[in-house]
């Protein structure tokens, strides 16, 4: 899966469980301060990719992990 | 009820599971009744819920194994939908002063009493988190705030489930789940019914509504904790003690 689609099926999960709008799901964008996101609109988020993706993500895996674009680069490197 | 939601009850092949799994079912809820070797206890229920017109499956389920967890779920789920009222009742007692107890006694009911309710709460929440709605109710004891002598791991693992329950209660409560604490006090039931009538008599002595509750009297609380009309109702311990704990 290249990285456009990766984003545009993170986009697709985001929007669903974050209730935010489709352009505001932009790589730069973090969750707790631009998508108003708190934990467990994170966790939400985490589960609907590993549904969606059919990966698993550990917890020590979202260290770091505060924008869509890591949250993208996450699947990619679960989906490698 | 608008949408009959499923339930699962464990430790429901006798007593207050028991009791609690047929009440749901007469409520309307589709009802997995979790037993562990007492399947016999557990088809009875069932049948007595199916009687009533009501919709019931019978789970092998031991909380103390995360595999089996995962095996009962997923099967209540198939059968019935998501899993969104969830009631940890499934304990074990193995009484002994604390200085003569074993560490295998000891972990064998933190163990059930407390790592289940945590472990079947980590499985059935996402699918009330996705739901936005949700119900768990915690079997707990009066002995969890008086303490009780010869129970030591009991009693801890009762004022456990306090802790447990009310941080899920925080974590979740966005979400419109609910976790709250039925906390019963001398009940009669098999387990009450092999005490001493010396035994008996004392405890009464000491309940203010001078009596043991009966199993009905505990399923009636859970059964309103699990529904609609308790939606603002979480991180509280209501007891069902004749008054025992009052005060604690």
């Amino acid at each position: 899966m290249d990285r456009s689609h990766a984003l545009e099926a993170v986009r697709e999960v985001a929007t669903e469980v974050l209730s935010v709008e489709a352009d505001q799901i932009v790589e730069s964008a973090r969750f707790k301060e631009d998508l108003d996101a708190d934990s467990l609109d994170l966790v939400e988020l985490v589960m609907g990719l590993e549904e969606r993706f059919d990966i698993q993500v550990p917890e020590e895996d979202l260290d770091g992990v505060t924008t869509i674009g890591h949250a993208v680069d996450l699947v990619l490197s679960k989906l490698s | 009820m608008s949408v009959r939601r499923t339930a699962i009850v464990t430790g429901a092949s006798k007593g207050i599971g028991a009791a609690t799994a047929i009440r749901l079912g007469a409520s309307g809820f589709h009802v997995g009744v979790g037993y562990v070797s007492d399947a016999d206890g557990a088809n009875a229920v069932v049948a007595a819920i199916l009687q009533a017109s009501g919709s019931a499956l019978p789970v092998c389920i031991d909380v103390a194994e995360p595999s089996s967890i995962e095996a009962a779920c997923t099967s209540v789920e198939s059968e019935f939908g998501a899993i969104t009222v969830l009631v940890n009742n499934a304990g074990i007692t193995r009484d002994g002063l604390s200085m003569r107890m074993s560490e295998e006694n000891w972990n064998a009911v933190i163990n059930t009493n407390l790592t289940g309710a945590f472990s079947m709460i980590k499985r059935c929440s996402p699918a009330m988190m996705k739901a936005r709605y949700g119900r768990i109710i915690n079997v707990a004891s009066a002995s969890g705030q008086l303490g009780s002598a010869g129970q030591a791991n009991y009693a801890a693992a009762k004022a456990g489930l306090v802790g447990l329950t009310r941080s899920v209660a925080r974590e979740l409560g966005s979400r419109g789940i609910t976790a709250n604490i039925v906390a019963p006090g001398p009940i009669r039931t098999a387990m009450t019914a092999e005490m001493p009538q010396a035994w008996i008599d004392k405890l009464e002595a000491q309940v203010p509504l001078g009596r043991f509750g009966t199993v009905d009297e505990v399923a009636t609380t859970i059964d309103f904790l699990c529904s609609e009309a308790a939606a603002y109702i979480t991180g509280a311990i209501i007891p069902v003690d004749g008054g025992l704990a009052m005060g604690h």
